[in-house]
């Protein structure tokens, strides 16, 4: 799909169908436009603000909120207990102080018993405006008897370990997941083990094994969360204005919570900033404006702080990771091995399939040909925000692909190989796909080795190594680091993949008016996706249609049907393939209807992009617009076959789709200082089919800056009393114009056999590729100072610390 | 306090508290919400306007510091001559993904095209460098201004 010049074009200039096209959207976000939740405002409306604990674990003996309600201004003051007081014919808990995760678990709406982490939501003030509410915090009188934090997750299990979960009766931290699992496990534990046993035994053999944490993270999107709800009392129509992914999934979730009706429920999720997962979950913010409006009958809007995002939204990773690698001395993989201790927070909030409670951690074993793989991953409750599952992860596969990537990077260097040299000689070969992993994925394309050629190209990677040398060789440190990734995208099917009981397809419904114009409506939602460009050139691939003609309609639960949403790269996969699946219905009903009115049979047609003709005779045919037509008019259509001209279909899908990538990064470490400078960073991705490049490279590019921020800058560290040490942009460092190089991207494309455009998801591919990419560049800068592993992020007070030889923890605030 | 700010040409007089920060003025006593809030702590410059002319956080400007001031806010880019070539840049070179940092973004950069019309790479990174992506990497975002740059408004042409 790489011939974009024979695509035709548009009268509007558009090509019909794939290439580069420019967004629809951005005639309205370039002149202020947008509209995002906090845009939204309602006849009436009033404000609220949250007030949030400021201990990580203490009993609430009691609030006093008279003075908070006794503020001009202020509507009404929401605690715990009058949340408890409200009963709800609920499927799951029987009042509204609590409401189900995602994860088969239960999160406080407003604490009454206790607070379990910093930020927790304590009170709802609900005022006239957002300033007065913020003042009614002030006077709200909280008596919190501070109870000891569990803050690291590595003590959370000890015996003397404050419990938690004392709401839901436990005597200790573990996490149960809903099929009764305290740990997840992948993989063949008996052959990993013995071939680990063996190598070790055997002189022609290597075994490594490396400590790696991937710390907590924050997706941070620049719009943070909120919503705006009016429940209407007379129609009993809840309208919720939010910052949504899931429109539809939030829709029943609400439906729950409230025991609201779902036909009552319109989630309309507008605008979005950017999400990166951050607004898969359901937060209790969003639940206390349906409250609010519920109390006072007016709509109210919630708009977070970027504190409030910061330490109480979904979090990010937080993955203890023990990895054993063993080898042949020639390089060649046996077997890994991987115990993972993974830090979930107070409520076991992960937004994932409900079968796969690590996530797709489990494809750890990467983009290597090797026949054992084990991984164990345990889980525990800690005094930290809930969360786990976000920032462009698709769904842990980040930790995974970090996590093999620093391991094979460590065998290198035990090997004395060059590391580049390493991986080629394990990659997966193009005949062995699709290939069932040692873990239980069947990879459906790749050319790995191809697609590592171009970028060591591009790189130019012996001139670097050899550059490398001689700067070494002066008391300079260079770093070349390598990355290569396959990620499974697009979940379902729905038989394996549900959350909260909806299986993992989505629905699509297209409809061609009789002037030959479209609209196409999707049940996933663009964070900045642009599917309002893309799917109008699916669309227009498929059918012929200009995209200028066809609209897409998304983020209104009662304008498009049923589905899961936009995260985990899986609105291409499922969705894209939708729209095609959805188009072909339609372009074959158009046959029959050109068939009647050319008088021939259906058989007797040809298809060119945009028309049906007969066979043999081109000049005889029907474009789409006026079979569109003929559909609407008084044509006398076959026996059995309705008028009009539109489909509709739920897009189940076979399997996940695994785009794949090397990338290259090139830094430069200032060993007085530890400051890192990333020079040049070349990504080569493979994601088949690229429906519009110019937004997959825009995806890339944002993907790289959160690799580079992650790997250097970013953390969410808390202190042993419980503080969140990243509650703000001063305190969690973001990479700005300054931190990051000029990409130079690559491709290869090799397209998804079961996908109908051959396409595969890309939208977290380079968050997930990009961070060993970086860590393994400043190891390699640093390694002549006998440094073999150092945690993210590597900022320069760690780097520094790490060349020292001096011990660094990065998740706690401990010396 | 009564404040009166003269937004994009039009007065704004308005009863607002001495706190009412600027961004909040704007986006709610003027409607003009196109500029936008990110952060808590003067971090982000989603909220970049001008005040007489000069690209600022309006989150850290107070209404009232504003009072008797001029602000331009994103929604005055485009004219009657069509959209600033800033604005144009951004379409041409992807430049943007959610939107929400946009405007600030736009505004720092034709405030600096007015005062540097042919800046580096360097120098561009260097003025949105107080402002925050989280899509976009950058990396389109420079080639936006750069083809601003090469496409100066029809009327600087002319002057
Ligand atoms: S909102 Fe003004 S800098 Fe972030
Ligand atoms: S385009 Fe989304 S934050 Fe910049």
């Amino acid at each position: 799909m790489t011939a974009i010049e024979e695509v035709p074009l548009s009268p509007a200039g558009n090509p019909i169908g794939f290439g580069n096209m420019k967004r629809v959207e951005d005639q309205r976000f370039v002149r202020g436009q947008g509209n995002y939740v906090d845009d939204v405002n309602l006849p009436g409306m009033l404000h609220s603000a949250i007030l949030r604990s400021p201990f990580a674990h203490a009993k609430i003996n009691s609030i006093d909120t008279s003075a908070a309600e006794a503020l001009p201004g202020v509507v009404a003051v929401i605690t715990g207990k009058i949340l408890e007081g409200i009963p709800r014919p609920s499927l799951l808990g029987d009042n509204f102080a609590w409401m189900p995760t995602l994860s088969y678990d239960t999160q406080a709406v407003l604490a009454t018993d206790k607070v379990r982490f910093q930020g927790q939501e304590v009170a709802f003030v609900i005022a006239t405006s957002r300033y007065i509410a913020k003042d009614a915090l002030e006077l709200i009188d909280v008596d919190y008897e501070p109870l000891p934090p569990v803050m690291d997750a590595k003590k959370a299990m000890d015996p003397d370990a404050a419990v938690i979960r004392d709401d839901k009766g436990q005597t200790d931290n573990s996490i149960t997941d809903v099929h009764g699992h305290k740990s997840w496990e992948s993989g063949n534990a008996i052959g990993t083990a013995e071939a680990i046993a063996k190598a070790e035994a055997d002189p022609d053999c290597v075994v490594v094994t490396q400590d790696v944490m991937y710390p907590r993270v924050h997706p941070s999107p620049m719009e943070t969360c909120g919503s705006v709800a009016y429940l209407d009392k007379v129609t009993g129509q809840l309208t919720l204005y939010t910052t949504s992914q899931a429109p539809h999934a939030h829709r029943t979730v609400y439906a729950m919570v409230a025991g609201l009706p779902e036909h009552k429920i319109r989630v309309i999720s507008p605008d979005v900033g950017g999400g990166f997962g951050n607004k898969v979950g359901v937060y209790p913010g969003y639940v206390l404006s349906i409250v609010g409006s519920i109390v006072t009958g007016k709509p109210v809007k919630w708009i977070e702080d970027r504190n409030e995002n910061l330490v109480s939204t979904s979090f990010a990773r937080d993955y203890h990771m023990k990895g054993t690698i063993a080898a042949t001395k020639e390089g060649k993989i046996l077997a890994v091995d991987v115990d993972v201790l993974a830090d979930h927070g107070a409520f076991n909030g992960v937004a994932q399939p409900t079968n796969y409670p690590a996530g797709f951690f489990h494809i750890f074993s990467g983009s290597y040909d090797y026949p054992n793989a084990h991984c164990k991953v345990t889980p525990v409750y800690t005094n930290k925000a809930p969360g786990g599952v976000a920032y462009a992860c698709s769904f842990r596969i980040t930790e995974a692909v970090y996590l093999i990537e620093r391991l094979v990077d460590c065998l290198a260097a035990e090997l004395g190989m060059d590391p580049a040299e390493l991986r080629l000689k394990n990659l997966l070969r193009p005949e062995q796909f699709p290939y069932t992993s040692p873990t239980g994925w069947v990879y459906d394309s790749g050319q790995y080795e191809k697609t590592m050629r171009v970028a060591l190209e591009m790189a130019g990677y012996d001139e670097l190594r050899r550059e490398q040398a001689e700067k070494r060789a002066r008391g300079e440190y260079m770093g070349i680091g390598i990355s290569f990734f396959t990620e499974g995208v697009g979940a379902g099917p729905r038989k394996d993949m549900d959350i909260l009981g909806l299986g993992m397809a989505d629905g699509i419904e297209l409809r061609v008016h009789p002037t030959g114009k479209a609209v196409l409506r999707l049940s996933v939602q663009s964070q900045g996706q642009a599917h309002e460009t893309t799917y109008a050139q699916i669309v227009a691939h498929e059918l012929g249609i200009p995209p200028e003609d066809i609209e897409v309609v998304h983020g209104d639960t009662d304008q498009t049907p049923f589905g899961l949403g936009t995260y985990g790269s899986r609105s291409t996969p499922v969705s894209g393939a939708a729209a095609a699946v959805v188009s072909r219905k339609v372009k074959d009903k158009a046959r029959i209807i050109a068939a009647a009115a050319l008088e021939c049979s259906p058989d007797d047609l040809e298809w060119e992009l945009g028309r049906w003709f007969v066979k043999g005779d081109k000049e005889r045919g029907k474009t789409i617009q006026d079979i569109a037509l003929l559909s609407h008019g008084s044509l006398e259509l076959p026996e059995g076959v309705e008028g009009h001209l539109e489909a509709m279909t739920v897009y189940n899908p076979p399997n996940l789709t695994y785009p794949y990538g090397c990338y290259i990064c090139v830094v430069d470490v200032d060993p007085g200082t530890g400051q890192v400078k990333v020079r040049r960073f070349i990504a080569v991705d493979d994601c088949g089919t690229r429906i519009n490049p110019m937004i997959v490279e825009g995806q890339v590019h944002g993907g790289l800056a959160d690799g580079i921020g992650m790997a250097l800058m970013e953390l969410i560290a808390f202190d042993e009393d419980g503080n969140c040490l990243g509650g703000s942009f001063m305190d969690y460092l973001l990479p700005t114009s300054m931190e990051c190089p000029d990409y130079e991207l690559g491709e290869t494309v090799t397209p998804s056999p079961h996908h109908p455009i051959g396409a595969k998801g890309v939208g977290e591919s380079a968050t997930v590729g990009s961070p060993p990419a970086v860590v393994n560049a400043v190891i390699d800068a640093i390694s002549p100072f006998g440094v073999r592993h150092a945690d993210m992020p590597l900022t320069p007070a760690n780097v520094w610390r790490a060349i020292q030889g001096r011990p660094v923890r990065v998740d706690m605030a401990v010396e | 306090m009564q404040v009166t700010i003269t937004i994009n040409g039009e007065q704004v007089t308005r009863d607002v508290e001495p706190r009412t920060l600027l961004v909040h003025f704007v986006r709610e006593d003027a409607g003009l919400r196109g500029t936008h809030w990110g952060c808590d702590t003067s971090n982000c410059g989603a909220c970049t306007l001008w005040v007489d002319g000069q690209a600022v956080k309006s989150c850290t400007v107070l209404a009232a510091q504003a009072d008797g001031h001029e602000v331009t806010t994103v929604e005055a880019l485009e004219t009657a001559d069509g959209l600033d070539p800033v604005q144009q840049g951004f379409i041409e070179c992807h430049g943007l993904q959610c939107g929400f940092c946009t405007p600030g973004m736009m505004m720092t950069a034709r405030w600096l095209l007015d005062h540097n019309p042919n800046p580096s790479e360097e120098e561009i990174r260097e003025a949105i460098s107080g402002q925050i992506c989280r899509c976009t990497g950058y990396k389109n975002i420079v080639e936006a201004i750069q083809w601003a740059a090469e496409h100066p408004k029809t009327s600087e042409v002319n002057a």
